[in-house]
């Protein structure tokens, strides 16, 4: 795709921020203690990304799909879990406020959000109920003005440092499946609200994720979110338009794979010469660097389409997703495999790269879900 | 206050070689950049707005219709508005017609009370433009200034660079500072500046505009020209000489005499 001046000029703000501000040492940091890093999620938020995309009036950017994309490409490039630092506001965790929301609810709890001043969590799956959504179980039972919730979510990306979670429980427990779900705005300091132990993940280290037990908490019913018993189509919404940033940090992992693999293969000698000049190396990297492409011209093509609120978008975002994730799986184990011995040492970028790209196909929606979708939407 | 900055979009010298035939600067598929130095420029001046809010930092450059992309990085940092003077007739500029050019610009953009220029541009590194422009302004100027320490009614106190130390100058207003990178750290750009980057107007001003005579403007009012460009050969490989230091001096004056030097 030929961008604008405009995406030019975002593209480089986010690479030189990242590549300068995203320390190997800071990185380091991150694997070794799994923490949230808050000096540089501040720095993020005040150059705008945690609001990039969402609208001036709740304190956003006002910038637009395309602008997401890019830049959480250049960040994923350079860390693919800062990447996501950047994007729960503009994703999961905004999407659903942006979707339903009335004008108090967002200017109370996207605007802070989106300033990076709070954190916001998109609480969906639970123990039992993972692409099988419509299979939860948390309920939410009306006594006065309130709202009782109970149930457990589960792997709640940002839960151990959020201040508030868009949680879906069901409020008609007669209705079966997807019906009688509906969405809340709940805050984490409510009385009855716990945290499970942070998980111990194979990448994305330092974007730490918990369950969130809930037991016998009160909502107040202002925290409704969208129309009672309907909240599952707000989720399915939220989820199209967050699988368009996990293809787009594919693509920056993709993209790093491919730097690290052309730096090696030319810096790496064997048998008297660079292994670039042979071929089983070269083609590999003529491979990566093709399918990376495709890649990207799925993701940029699907952000135009959002931003043009055309209606063949989501099937474009369920491509883009599919085939970005996948895309980037391949290439980790191709660097890895360009990198040999290296490649399996954790002083080596890829490394680490091989296991953050492994969760891309797997959250928002599986391979397997994506596959779904596409192929019902081309059969019905 | 009002500010001025004045910038150059450079190319990025990182990347550029010199045709070695020609003798030329190789500039195709070279970024072009805001130069270093006027970033710390453009920072100092959008500090002292964020000390003195009401101030407003205007950004003046000359260059051809492309320099409007680094203006827009100007803009998306935080500058209010941005100038550019452009026309054939000011091209082939060396640094006497650049700041008559530039001179008349800032007349034409009225009162102010300071401006901040780069030490110099990494394409030239002549460091004249600045100097020469607050002559042609008839005000005072601060060259290599490292540190801002306090801003007074009518006047400001900086630190200037030395080779050995630096120098404490308490300059009057209306004044030209240029920035060194030690003065400061710029900011970065944020998206939703850059969103209103695009939203606003770059003015453009040619010769006319700015009500100065073609015959004083580009090549015809340059006194100097560039003669030749050259790499310059590296130096060849040093010696080191080994033993003590009598020993070594020995020596020394051995080579010195073998090569006629003694």
């Amino acid at each position: 795709m030929i961008f604008s001046e405009k995406h030019e000029l975002i593209r480089k703000l986010v690479r030189d921020f990242a590549e300068k501000e995203f320390t190997s040492d800071m990185l380091d940091e991150l694997e070794e203690t799994g923490e949230f890093n808050w000096e540089i999620f501040r720095k993020m938020a005040a150059a705008g990304f945690t609001g990039a995309k969402l609208p001036v009036q709740y304190g956003g950017q006002g910038s637009d799909y395309l602008t997401y994309v890019i830049m959480l490409e250049e960040l994923a490039r350079v860390s693919p879990v800062l990447a996501i630092y950047a994007n729960t506001s503009n994703s999961l965790g905004g999407g659903p406020l942006l979707l339903s929301g009335n004008e108090e609810q967002l200017q109370k709890y996207l605007r802070p959000a989106a300033t990076g001043e709070k954190i916001l969590v998109f609480a969906l799956t639970e123990p039992g109920a993972g692409t099988d959504a419509g299979g939860t179980t948390t309920t939410a039972v009306l006594d006065g003005d309130y709202y009782v919730m109970n149930g457990r979510k589960t792997f709640i990306s940002g839960a151990p440092v959020a201040d508030y979670a868009i949680i879906y429980a069901k409020t008609d427990l007669k209705q079966k499946g997807a019906r009688g779900i509906s969405a809340f705005i709940v805050d984490m300091k409510l009385p009855g609200v716990s945290l499970g132990k942070d998980e111990k993940k194979m990448g994305i280290i330092g974007y730490p994720t918990c369950d969130i037990i809930l037991e016998d908490v009160r909502v107040h019913k202002s925290d409704l979110l969208g129309e009672l018993d309907r909240g599952f189509s707000n989720a399915m919404k939220t989820l199209d338009g967050g699988r368009l940033g996990v293809a787009a940090m594919s693509c920056g992992i993709g993209q790093a794979c491919l730097d690290e693999s052309i730096k090696y293969s030319k810096e790496r000698k064997q048998f008297g010469q660079p292994i670039a000049n042979f071929q089983a190396i070269s083609f590999m990297i003529a491979d990566m660097a093709t399918e990376l492409q495709a890649a990207k011209e799925l993701v940029y093509n699907a952000a135009v389409l959002k931003d043009l609120n055309r209606p063949d978008a989501p099937q474009a975002c369920y491509m883009a997703k599919y085939y970005a994730s996948e895309m980037c799986n391949r290439l980790a184990a191709h660097a890895v495999q360009i990198h040999g011995g290296y490649g399996y040492i954790k002083d080596y970028k890829v490394e680490r790269l091989y296991r953050d790209a492994r969760i891309n196909t797997i959250y928002e929606g599986t391979s397997q879900v994506q596959q779904m979708v596409i192929a019902a939407n081309l059969l019905k | 206050m009002r500010i001025i900055v004045l910038a150059k979009q450079v190319p990025d010298t990182n990347e550029v070689k010199i045709d070695p035939v020609k003798g030329t600067l190789i500039r195709d598929g070279v970024p072009s950049i805001l130069n270093p130095d006027d970033a710390n420029a453009l920072e100092a001046a959008l500090a002292a707005k964020d000390q003195f809010p009401g101030s407003t930092v205007s950004v003046l450059s000359m260059g051809p219709g492309q320099a409007c992309y680094m203006l827009r990085e100007c803009l998306a940092m935080g500058a209010d508005d941005a100038y550019l003077l452009s026309s054939r007739t000011f091209g082939g500029a060396d640094t006497c017609a650049t700041s008559t050019t530039l001179a008349a610009g800032i007349r034409k953009l009225g009162k102010f009370d300071i401006i901040f220029a780069g030490r110099q541009a990494i394409d030239g590194d002549t460091a004249q433009v600045g100097p020469q422009t607050a002559y042609r302004l008839g005000i005072p100027v601060v060259t290599y200034v490292m540190k801002i320490r306090e801003y007074k009614e009518k006047s400001v106190v900086v630190e200037r660079q030395l080779e050995d130390g630096y120098e404490v100058i308490e300059v009057s207003l209306p004044c030209m500072l240029t920035a060194v990178k030690e003065l400061n750290e710029p900011r970065y750009m944020t998206i939703g500046r850059i969103e209103e980057a695009y939203k606003k107007t770059i003015t453009i001003w040619d010769e006319n505009d700015v009500a100065l005579k073609p015959e004083s403007c580009g090549l015809k009012a340059s006194p100097t020209q560039v003669f030749r460009s050259f790499t310059p050969p590296p130096k060849g490989k040093g010696e080191m000489l080994k033993g003590t230091v009598p020993e070594m001096a020995a020596q020394l004056v051995a080579k010195l005499t073998e090569k006629h030097v003694l």
